[in-house]
């Protein structure tokens, strides 16, 4: 048999694998001695920012995590609460930026894929996908072959699954242009007794691998997902794993149908760092330790070493902890299902990981002190050079012609309907899909319950970068909104914290102020954050992308029939206006779209005020009352009022105070609803009792959109409008 | 009636195909596995859509070959009823219990969206529920639903009635392009059926408008024309 040479252990080398110096030390301290390569390489991996949280923890630890109904929060493979009924959902929001960038339509599957396992993984049945993504400008370099294989990539992953994606958001910006974002969120649903976990016990205990063969794509994936690009990261291509969605669906049939038997102890797939992590952590978190005997890992080529086995990132493959003696009923239904099953090792009580090959030891290493003393940086902070010049009040450039500019605005791909992108995902496969996507937030049933559930995800990356903390206070403040919108009473938050490289002091001061922002948010507005992910070093060549942590909300609706929509629906209808109008264009999608202005302090952001509106919403949905919700968000009043006019193509004609650019003002707090004549005073009424403004500001009905403001009419055919608004995306694309 | 929905590895649309059949017209139903030859007595075989061997080789071509088809081969041939869906469909059509081929769609991407289907005949066990004429909407969700067959076929297909579901325009007029009938399928063929007209291939899922709390019921008739179907054929 030929051997590869292994290189010589050093520091020098280890510092190739990402490995500083100190890291070094601290790794030859726990170990008494020099490590060997294949110790250095899972010690690398386990350390990796990606796999470690070593620069992000002392931050994370500002988030409330707890909360009534959370049952499981950040630190298993995924988050769990109690949404009433002997139920519970799980889920969770993940990053896969780098890979997506390298191989768009593989990152993005593999993507789908790990977030989908992190959900079966406790025992549930996932019913839901949603993704974020951010691309760069359209013509940027690469960017339509990017944006093209990141949604093929999404929709053969999900659609073979069948997990309908049901939500997600979509945002253009050229600071993506050399780092895209793709954040894949997924939900599932268990009886409430039926979750499971990652904690390995029970010396004697077999250890089963299940699921796909193990080769050599994506060796040191966690590594380079925690380095910037540079002009070389078209080599990493080989450290990008490769999806089969097919294996994906068949494992989750059959790891769903072996829990069920009561012989599993404990279940983790291999995600980051492949079996490396997943074994650490399963006995790191149950306190015993682990033989492995690799000579039993299955495959995909012979000739791959200790190193390469622990550091593949392999997709669809799975290790599980069984019974002693029950290992036969295992292995039945994973190969009724047709999976390869191995024993590749036991469950001890020495607190060390034990890999044998070739019958000798090829390492023999300590879990607790390498996954619990993992290296921990408070790093250097200080805001950005040019702060205030960031933050100083723009100029307003008013609009020469309304109606000119709500065109040209419905035809940039950011504000553009996204129905090119999610009509390519199926989102109504399991008949649960009550509202799919395009609205404010999606809403399924959860069958053999009354009730369904909603989610959405937000965040607004230009705020963010003004404004770090009131930019991720808005985030989750508009998911809370947005669910309101569809009457759901938020239960918790699962986020993605998409940063550049945080040994800048200016992204870890935008990554430290970010956290602060939404951790306010949470608290005031009651919501938990159960679980998450960070991404950092999203940079290529010292540019770093905006600051965007991502937000993903999940609500409960009590009575899932006869929601309203985010579109008008019934001629005759009522439009009211909720919220405050102020004049706020501070990173405005309205300047900076139309006039390339991107400045000011984000808008406000009022707790209280989003608070009683979101009471108020959901009180009025639990009554019935609206047959349309719809948040005021990027573009304000006139884009918010387009948008609801546009989605079934029903025309609108109100009358407003704003004028002019103030039109466009973004505002938060707000929201348009629209419902019957006869229960517009019970509305109105409400609104006044809940402390919200609110005013009637006309009625649905007519072939055009028609805004009534300061003596101006803006009238635009709702067709017209419509044709620019549904094909601006295929049209910027060159479809 | 005794309805059986067979799963294969990859089905996705089994546990909706199940649950249209078992909890909104409330059937006796089953699960049938895809390597059992036993058909467990049922009187309607539901194949149902997804991604059977991951569309591995060509969508259906391998489950087209497993030993559960035999059974409904045996099943259809005995007069049997058998219902492919999407993925279902493209198995019957592999199995050659239909006529014709999938190809790609038009535009070669997947397709989730609602469409509009022209029901032309209501003399079949399935399509009892509905008016000659009448057009359903219905969601599709397929990446390989573009129908085709030699011009001499589909005339003999169209000849002998075969044709029982068209994409049409929202107003029932025919589908001219890829606007109604968005994945290319010659004339517009959305479903078809044997020439006895106990076998019944279709793209959309009816399955996934059969309940109010949808959105859309103009699926539920298919369902409620099989139970009446099945309840007399038990006479």
């Amino acid at each position: 048999m030929t051997m590869v040479q292994e290189p010589e252990v050093s520091p020098e080398i280890a510092r190739t694998l990402g490995v500083t110096a100190e890291e070094y030390e601290r790794l030859q301290r726990i170990l008494g001695r020099d490590p060997n390569w294949t110790e250095l390489g899972i010690t690398s991996a386990l350390w990796s920012e990606h796999c470690s949280y070593k620069s992000s923890k002392v931050y994370l630890r500002e988030f409330p995590t707890s909360g009534p109904h959370v049952l499981q929060g950040p630190g298993e493979n995924a988050g769990v609460v109690d949404v009433g009924h002997g139920w519970v959902a799980v889920f969770k929001m993940e990053s896969h930026n780098h890979p997506s960038f390298i191989e768009p339509y593989q990152g993005s599957m593999t993507g789908v894929g790990g977030i989908l396992r992190d959900i079966f993984t406790m025992g549930a049945r996932p019913i839901a996908c949603m993704d974020s993504l951010r691309f760069g400008e359209i013509d940027a370099p690469r960017m339509r072959f990017l944006i093209d294989g990141v949604v093929r990539g999404i929709g053969d992953y999900g659609n073979c699954v069948g997990i309908p994606t049901v939500g997600g958001e979509t945002g253009f910006h050229r600071c993506y242009n050399g780092n895209i974002l793709v954040n894949a969120f997924a939900l599932g649903v268990a009886k409430r007794d039926q979750i499971f976990n990652a904690r390995a016990s029970g010396v004697g205990n077999p250890i089963l691998y299940v699921g796909s063969r193990t080769g050599r794509d994506g060796i040191h994936g966690a590594t380079m997902a925690s380095e910037s690009f540079d002009s070389e990261s078209e080599q990493k291509r080989p450290t990008v794993q490769v999806g089969d969605p097919f294996t994906e669906k068949v494992l989750l049939e059959a790891c769903l149908e072996a829990m069920r038997t009561g012989a599993i102890v404990a279940i983790q797939d291999m995600g980051a760092a492949g079996l490396t992590s997943s074994t650490f952590e399963m006995a790191g978190r149950g306190g015993t330790g682990m033989r492995l005997d690799l000579d039993h890992v299955p495959l995909r080529q012979p000739g791959l070493t200790p190193y390469e086995m622990m550091l593949s990132e392999s997709q669809e493959r799975m290790v599980l902890v069984a019974q002693k003696g029950r290992e036969e009923e295992l292995v039945r239904v994973f190969r009724r299902w047709g999976l390869e099953v191995a024993h590749i090792g036991e469950v001890t009580d020495t607190g060390h990981a034990v890999l044998e090959w070739h019958g000798g030891i090829v390492a023999d290493m300590p879990i607790l002190p390498l996954t619990e003393e993992a290296p921990v940086y408070r790093r250097p902070v200080a805001p950005p050079s040019d702060l205030e010049e960031r933050q100083r009040a723009p100029e307003v450039v008013q609009p020469e012609d309304l109606r000119g500019s709500l065109e040209r605005m419905l035809a940039t791909p950011e504000l553009a309907s996204k129905a090119w992108i999610w009509g390519q995902y199926d989102w109504s496969v399991r008949t649960n899909t009550v509202q799919g996507p395009g609205g404010d937030a999606a809403v399924l049933l959860l069958k053999g319950t009354p009730i369904g559930l909603a989610m959405t995800s937000d965040v607004n990356p230009v705020y963010c970068w003004l404004d770090p903390r009131r930019g991720g206070m808005q985030a989750v403040a508009e998911a809370v909104r947005n669910l309101a919108c569809v009457g759901a009473e938020p239960v918790g938050l699962t986020d993605c914290l998409n940063f550049g490289n945080p040994e800048r002091p200016e992204i870890s001061w935008q990554f430290r102020e970010a956290i602060l922002g939404m951790s306010e948010a949470c608290r005031t507005l009651g919501v938990p954050v159960i679980s998450g992910n960070v991404s950092f070093y999203n940079e290529t060549e010292d540019r770093s992308v905006h600051p965007t942590p991502t937000v993903g909300m999940v609500g409960v609706v009590s009575t899932p029939g006869n929601l309203p929509v985010s579109s008008f629906t019934s001629r005759g209808d009522r439009v009211v206006l909720l919220g405050r109008d102020r004049s706020e264009h501070g990173g405005a999608a309205y300047l900076r779209l139309l006039h390339g202005i991107e400045q000011g302090r984000p808008p406000e952001v009022d707790l209280d005020a989003e608070l009683r509106l979101a009471k108020l919403l959901r009180r009025l949905v639990g009554q019935g009352h609206l047959h349309t919700a719809h948040d005021l968000s990027d573009g304000g009043f006139l884009v918010a009022l387009a948008e609801a006019s546009l989605g079934r193509k029903m025309g609108v004609t109100v009358e407003v105070p704003m004028i002019g650019a103030d039109l466009y003002s973004e505002t938060q707090a707000r929201a348009i609803v629209a419902c019957e004549a006869a229960v517009l005073e019970r509305v109105l009424s409400a609104a006044e009792e809940a402390g919200v403004p609110a005013v009637e500001i006309g009625e649905v009905g007519g072939e055009d959109l028609v805004v009534k403001s300061g003596g101006e009419t803006l009238r635009a055919s709702v067709a017209r409008l419509h044709e620019i608004w549904s094909t601006a995306l295929p049209r910027a694309l060159g479809l | 009636m005794k309805a059986g929905v067979v799963v294969f590895p990859g089905s996705n649309c089994d546990h909706d195909a199940y649950h249209a059949l078992k909890h909104v017209v409330k059937q006796d139903t089953a699960f049938l596995w895809h390597q059992d030859e036993d058909l467990q007595g049922c009187d309607l075989i539901v194949i149902p859509g997804g991604f059977s061997y991951g569309d591995y080789l060509r969508a259906g071509a391998v489950a087209a070959l497993s030993p559960v088809m035999s059974a409904v081969k045996r099943h259809a041939e005995a007069g049997g009823l058998v219902l492919g869906i999407c993925n279902g469909f493209q198995i019957v059509l592999e199995a050659g219990l239909l006529p014709g081929a999938m190809r790609r769609n038009q535009n070669l991407r997947f397709l989730c969206r609602d469409v509009y289907l022209k029901v032309e005949r209501n003399d079949l066990p399935f399509t009892r529920h509905f008016e000659i004429g009448q057009v359903l909407r219905m969601p599709i969700a397929h990446a390989e639903g573009n129908y085709e067959d030699s011009r001499e076929k589909l005339d003999r297909l169209e000849a002998a009635r075969q044709v029982v579901f068209r994409y049409v325009a929202p107003d029932g007029s025919p589908a001219t392009d890829e606007k109604w009938n968005p994945n290319g399928s010659a004339r517009a063929i959305a479903g078809i059926c044997n020439e006895r007209g106990n076998v019944l291939g279709m793209m959309p899922h009816p399955e996934r408008c059969s309940e109010e709390i949808l959105g859309n019921t103009d699926g539920l008739g298919l369902f409620q024309s099989l139970v009446e179907s099945g309840v007399e054929a038990l006479r």
